[in-house]
């Protein structure tokens, strides 16, 4: 074997060789473009000014943190810092004024209903639905019949504090008991009382219903909390049954779920998870799809 | 055909590498190991990898049930569990993920891809009875949804007679399970959904903030769903950022 020699000339295309020979084949040398390959320098240098200002390589106890002092949770937490202090401008004293305020002040409440309507679909609608459209066990907020009250105070009441949320001591706790399940009352008083909420909110009963049982257990069990009419308290948070709007379904089979075993459905709080001013742009978002006071 | 060979240089000598394929798989070895040794072996011995929080506990059994019915369903491939260092996702989802907060995860859960939301912090967003009708269809609760119905897991009774085997294998891994939880780990299963137990105070012992309730309330027998919804519900809740001292850990 003959060691070809570096620079040869290949004789069939004129081009030089790399020099290197493979069972009598020789490479030839198409060396990459000059431009690309000075690139490829500036690059590498490049890199090793980067590893000197940014942080780089490890070392016995830490890290080279480079001489700019950047680090990405520094740099992400100083750009949250300086946006809220924007929005806070921005948002001409959202902060500081008062719900009434915010809704009386054109401005305000055009920034407070933009931020609403935002803070709303990340949070709020996997549960009351786009534009508070509701579903099966959670409420409609798009209609004006509200569970516990539509003043802007109770609105974010409601909000910071949820309901029956185990993470929050001030939360909304009124629990209906489970009549049927705690054996308050058996089944066909079940089966009655439920056919009298069936009267009450302006629907048939089934045919044979005991409607008079129904009456007196009802007055005796559930009008503390639903009224005597059973038109609903807000403190307590007992819906209005007289009304077409239902939460769990209006047939005799949800009702009397609901008294064998009522579901007290839970709202999250969101004291922890939104700042003030976020909460206050919810109470303003949902009073304006409902219709509050 | 003998030209009497040139002193050839080291550098010259390349052909002896390329020409023979162990050398040159030695080679290669030797090179992507420096990348190694640069690149993952500090994490082992660097203290500083893993911010010092407090709040960080072993999952509780029945977390830990849920967790692996997480992993056998594949949700990561749909759902990641970090929140990046940038702002639209603190702004979105809260505080960027710590190292911490996943170092009892064998394996992390991080993830890489976001058909839906990220998980990271989705402890106590929702309610139980949320996951538990999103779980069975999430169409009924987000129309648009692309995530698949499971509503089989809601019907499915909780296997965990094991249980005391997975806690045994994970404390082989590092996380640091004692005797007790591993002997109480069956009871624990049970006394987790249910907080009038006789055993509530000394679970609670074990596993600090640990939430005692009956997570699916529809079904009597501990379901695959409620352990599902149980590890849901505790996931990104342990650390409490107003006491964790963001500027203590710049990275
Ligand atoms: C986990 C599901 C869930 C999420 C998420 C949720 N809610 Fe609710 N919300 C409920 C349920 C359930 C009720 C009704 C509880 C009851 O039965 O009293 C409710 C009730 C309310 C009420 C009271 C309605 C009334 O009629 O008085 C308001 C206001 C409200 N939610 C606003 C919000 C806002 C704003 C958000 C987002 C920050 C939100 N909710 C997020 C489940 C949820
Ligand atoms: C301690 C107060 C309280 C008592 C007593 C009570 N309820 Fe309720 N009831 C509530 C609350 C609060 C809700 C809402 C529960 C929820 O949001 O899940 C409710 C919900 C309901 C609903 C569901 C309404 C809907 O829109 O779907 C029906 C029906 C009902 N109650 C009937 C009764 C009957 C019948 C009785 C008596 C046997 C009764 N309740 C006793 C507080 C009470
Ligand atoms: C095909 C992809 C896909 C898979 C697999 C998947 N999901 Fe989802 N998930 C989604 C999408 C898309 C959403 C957003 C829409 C919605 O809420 O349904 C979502 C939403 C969620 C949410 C609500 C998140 C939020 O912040 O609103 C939870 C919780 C969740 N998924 C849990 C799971 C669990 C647990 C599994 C495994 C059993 C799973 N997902 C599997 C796509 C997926």
């Amino acid at each position: 074997m003959s060691a070809p020699k570096h620079g040869e000339i290949d004789p069939i295309s004129g081009q030089g060789t790399t020099g290197h020979e493979w069972d009598g084949i020789k490479e030839l040398n198409t060396p990459l473009p000059r431009w690309w390959l000075w690139t490829f320098y500036a690059c590498i240098l490049w890199s090793v000014g980067y590893w000197i200002v940014y942080p780089s390589f490890p070392l016995i106890s830490g890290f080279a943190p480079g001489f700019a002092g950047y680090s990405s949770r520094g740099a992400v937490m100083a750009e949250i810092d300086s946006v809220r202090a924007r929005r806070a401008d921005a948002a001409a004293g959202l902060a500081s004024a008062s719900l009434t305020q915010i809704r009386n002040d054109p401005k305000m409440l055009e920034i407070a209903l933009a931020q609403g309507k935002t803070a709303f679909g990340d949070n709020c609608a996997p549960c009351h639905g786009a534009g508070g459209a509701g579903a099966k066990g959670f409420p409609v907020l798009a209609d004006d019949d509200w569970l516990w009250g539509n003043s802007l105070d109770e609105m974010a009441a409601t909000i910071t504090h949820g309901i029956r949320a185990a993470t929050d001591d001030q939360t909304r706790s009124t629990m209906m008991p489970a009549f049927g399940k705690d054996g308050l009352l058996k089944r066909d008083e079940v089966a009655a009382v439920a056919n009298h909420v069936r009267v009450l909110g302006q629907l048939e009963p089934e045919k044979g219903a005991n409607l008079a049982l129904g009456a007196n257990l009802f007055s005796e069990n559930c009008a503390v909390c639903h009224g005597a009419e059973g038109k609903g308290d807000r403190s307590l948070g007992a819906p209005n049954l007289t009304d077409a709007i239902w939460l769990y379904g209006s047939d005799v089979a949800a009702i009397s779920a609901t008294i064998h075993n009522p579901r007290n459905g839970v709202m999250p709080a969101w004291r922890d998870r939104l700042d003030p001013v976020t909460i206050k742009s919810l109470t303003l978002y949902v009073q304006s799809l409902g219709g509050g006071r | 055909m003998s030209n009497p060979a040139p002193a050839q240089s080291l550098w010259a000598r390349h052909a002896k590498i390329e020409t023979n394929s162990i050398l040159l798989l030695i080679g290669i070895l030797i090179a992507i190991s420096f990348g190694g040794l640069i690149e993952i072996a500090p994490l082992f011995y660097l203290q500083s990898t893993v911010e010092k929080v407090e709040g960080m506990r072993p999952y509780t059994p029945l977390e830990l049930a849920g967790r692996n019915i997480y992993v056998r369903e594949g949700c990561y491939l749909c759902h990641s569990q970090m929140i990046r260092a940038l702002r639209d996702e603190v702004e979105r989802y809260g505080n960027y993920s710590l190292a911490a907060e996943s170092m009892y995860d064998h394996p992390f859960q991080w993830g890489s891809k976001r058909n839906g939301p990220d998980l990271a912090r989705i402890g106590e967003k929702y309610s139980d009875d949320w996951h538990l009708a999103h779980l069975n269809e999430p169409r009924a609760l987000v129309p648009q949804s692309i995530m698949p119905s499971y509503a089989f897991l809601s019907r499915t009774p909780l296997e965990y007679r094991a249980m005391a085997d997975h806690l045994r294998v994970l404390r082989t891994e590092g996380v640091p399970y004692s005797d007790e939880m591993i002997e109480q780990s069956l009871a624990d299963v049970r006394t987790q959904v249910d907080p009038d137990s006789a055993g509530a105070d000394a679970f609670l012992k074990r596993y600090p903030k640990a939430k005692l309730r009956k997570f699916d309330a529809s079904h009597r027998e501990i379901t695959e769903a409620e352990a599902l919804i149980a590890y849901l519900q505790m996931l990104g809740t342990l650390v409490d950022f107003k006491l964790y001292d963001n500027k203590a850990n710049l990275r």
